[in-house]
């Protein structure tokens, strides 16, 4: 069975928790006693509707304040696969947020309020979308139902989306457009006769119809160790087995391997899965690794196929999201992590800052605070074998963590 | 639906557990599974089996006792333990109590829930815990919902959901100064569902209270309590015999039963399936607030 992650991103009150509420209430995900406690507390709020928000909405501060500060994670099933949707903040606050719940996702719903057509936040939304390169994109025009299921205004908002699309650096990018109505749950499982003109698909059809990590298993193999397993029991002895998750692409048994930094190679003798062997691992299998050879692998090396190894950079450039507090300090030392290796890069500057509302560059601005989106140059003590994140989304990205106060303060996206 | 399809377990699940297991084991010098004998910390210890199979599982389990727990979950943990020969460490709300530290609540809904959260603590500090792995679940609650693969807790083990470290991708920063620590949830994206789909893939042993047995209960609030010396009934309230099972095990004070005569792991999924009530619908210890879950990890509960 499979897992769909997914991702919803709006502009505050255009419907995103109402939708998601839909969703769970129209494939029969949520509980009675669920709906019952969300129906007494919308009562106790003094409203007049149930707030499906309230479903959502699990910290008591967002209660208070009636927005999504941080993401929640939300689940249901059909007979097709699981679903994960991460319900991610739209207030430009809480863009790290954002951008934290979109990172895994292979879809990105973007809402759009019908009467108010696209607005500041559905750029950035839409900019986000793209930099991070998430394969389907779906723009839900809601609230269909406030401009009386009008067609004609509905294909004004997908024009003035084109704008957008026609500018944004990834092309590969499948993008959907539904109109819909999150409040009577229209076009989101079931259709309705008021938007008979549309003859696409509902949002769940379309759903289910997304073809699951296609694209990962055919980049190129990279398999980052996590861990040496080294049991020294009697049983075995000798075992010496290199643990990870295949990052993307696939290894077989016989293989041959290159193992980076060292750059030697083998040949893989066993892919095995707690009792099971396995003549073949894929993107995102669990498993360990043993080679032929006895070379020197620790945690944070890679094995890629021998010949199709990533390039070795020390200087490093890439796009970057700041989500720190504290701004980007130029010279200042951090902890990068790529995967699951951490070592010290040193930042030598910032080359651009982007105005993603425009998408232009910000012609006096050369410096990253939170929330904002940039281009930076970076030297690490260490070489990295990376991807770019245009070639390889899954050996392309890093985190940057600040060694004084251990937060992640940024996300890179190699170049 | 299609039952067929209800019956199966994504693998990208265990994939997924078995990789935040091997980057706890790797990036904290003391890490422990939070075991309370129920399905969720079995389910975590088989994946910790699998994710460093050949070699053993790398860690201790921790159990807080409340000293108020079914008598079927205690002998079903010591023989688990036996049987992978990984070491136990328990610790007892029953000495939190007598040191004084915590005071046992009274009156017809007193229980120790609340009250183990600062054995916990006391128990990471004093075997000095950096990490802490446990079963929640974000469909759990919606306070769980919010909360990070790695979270970070202070040296007071409090949650401060508005400061959440960002996760992005798969990459977890574990990094973390002396006396705070991390608690890790290998099992967020599972749902109940899922977790009963992989005890029944996987064949594991699970304590009898969860299929259908016979028990003293007592009917409270609409709800079926566990008779038992640590309940404290009120005029009117005369325990009588069903035929009950649980969904989740805690205390025997905070876990309410369920009628029901699923006597096999087959019947326990239908039944899940067909249920209008959610899992922590039979928790007494979320009834208390709508925000009971949110401020008990505030106070540094897993």
């Amino acid at each position: 069975m499979e897992v769909l992650h997914i991702a919803t991103s709006g502009s505050v009150d255009d419907g995103k928790s109402t939708l998601i509420g839909r969703l769970l209430y129209d494939t029969k995900s949520i509980t009675q006693d669920k709906l019952e406690a969300i129906h007494a507390a919308s009562k106790r709020k003094g409203l007049d509707f149930t707030d499906l928000s309230l479903l959502t909405d699990g910290l008591v501060a967002e209660r208070e304040q009636g927005i999504t500060i941080d993401v929640a994670h939300i689940y249901f099933s059909t007979p097709t696969r699981k679903y994960i949707i991460a319900d991610t903040p739209g207030h430009i606050e809480y863009t790290r947020n954002m951008v934290t719940g979109a990172s895994t996702a292979q879809a990105s719903l973007i809402l759009v309020d019908a009467r108010k057509g696209i607005v500041e936040q559905t750029y950035r939304h839409f900019f986000i979308a793209n930099l991070l390169r998430i394969p389907h994109l779906v723009v839900c025009v809601n609230k269909m139902d406030l401009v009386e299921y009008s067609e004609a205004r509905f294909n004004e908002i997908v024009a003035d989306f084109q704008h957008l699309i026609a500018q944004a650096p990834f092309k590969e990018q499948e993008i959907k457009f539904i109109p819909i109505s999150s409040l009577y749950g229209e076009n989101l499982v079931t259709r309705t006769e008021k938007l008979g003109w549309y003859q696409g698909d509902t949002l769940l059809e379309y759903l289910e119809t997304i073809e699951v990590d296609a694209a990962d298993n055919q980049h190129p193999a990279r398999f980052p160790v996590q861990y040496v397993i080294r049991p020294r029991t009697t049983e075995y002895h000798d075992f010496r087995g290199f643990a990870g998750r295949v990052a993307s692409g696939h290894f077989s048994v016989g293989d041959e391997v290159v193992a980076l930094p060292s750059g030697k190679t083998s040949k893989i003798k066993t892919i095995e899965k707690f009792e099971q062997q396995l003549p073949v691992a894929n993107t995102g299998d669990s498993v360990v690794i043993t080679l032929e050879d006895e070379i020197d692998i620790s945690r944070g090396n890679l094995l890629a196929k021998a010949g199709q190894a990533p390039r070795e950079l020390k200087d490093i450039t890439a796009n970057i999201c700041w989500m720190d507090q504290q701004k980007l300090v130029p010279g200042k030392t951090y902890l990068l992590q790529h995967g699951v290796n951490r070592l010290k890069a040193k930042v030598q500057g910032v080359q651009e800052v982007l105005d993603v509302t425009k998408n232009e560059i910000i012609a006096d601005k050369k410096e990253l605070g939170l929330n904002d989106i940039g281009k930076i140059s970076l030297k690490t003590a260490q070489p990295v074998f990376a991807d770019t994140y245009a070639a390889n989304p899954a050996n392309g990205a890093f985190i940057l963590i600040d060694e004084f106060s251990n937060a992640t303060v940024a996300v890179g996206f190699v170049i | 639906m299609s039952n067929k399809i209800q019956w199966q377990f994504p693998q990208a699940l265990e994939d997924e557990a078995i990789y935040i297991l091997r980057e706890t084991a790797a990036q904290f010098e003391r890490p422990a599974i939070l075991f309370s004998g129920g399905k969720d910390s079995i389910t975590l210890v088989r994946l910790a089996q699998k994710a460093f199979a050949p070699g053993k599982i790398p860690f201790p389990l921790l159990h807080v006792d409340t000293g108020h727990n079914f008598p079927e979950t205690i002998s079903f943990r010591d023989e688990l333990v036996k049987s992978l020969g990984v070491e136990l460490q328990v610790r007892y709300v029953q000495d939190s109590i007598d040191q004084g530290k915590v005071q046992e609540e009274t009156g017809k809904y007193a229980s120790r829930n609340a009250l183990q959260t600062v054995t916990l603590l006391d128990a990471i500090e004093s075997l000095k815990y950096d990490a802490c792995i446990g079963g929640a679940r974000r469909d759990e609650e919606k306070a769980r919902a919010k909360e990070r693969i790695f979270s970070v807790r202070d040296e007071f083990g409090q949650w401060n959901a508005k400061m959440q470290r960002p996760e992005l991708f798969d990459m977890l920063n574990g990094k973390i100064n002396m006396g705070e620590n991390v608690r890790v949830f290998p099992i967020s994206n599972w749902t109940e569902l899922d977790v009963w789909n992989y005890i029944r893939r996987e064949n594991l042993a699970i304590p009898s209270i969860y299929y259908s047995h016979e028990r003293q209960i007592i009917e409270r609030d609409g709800m079926y309590w566990p008779y038992s010396a640590f309940l404290n009934t009120v005029d009117g309230e005369v325990p009588f015999t069903g035929r009950v099972r649980f969904r989740t095990v805690g205390d025997m004070t905070c876990t309410a039963a369920v009628i029901s005569e699923a006597g096999k792991l087959e019947d326990i999924i239908s039944e899940i399936l067909e249920a209008k009530i959610s899992e922590r619908g039979a928790r007494i210890d979320d009834k208390r607030s709508e925000a009971a879950m949110e401020k008990r990890k505030q106070a540094g509960y897993f």
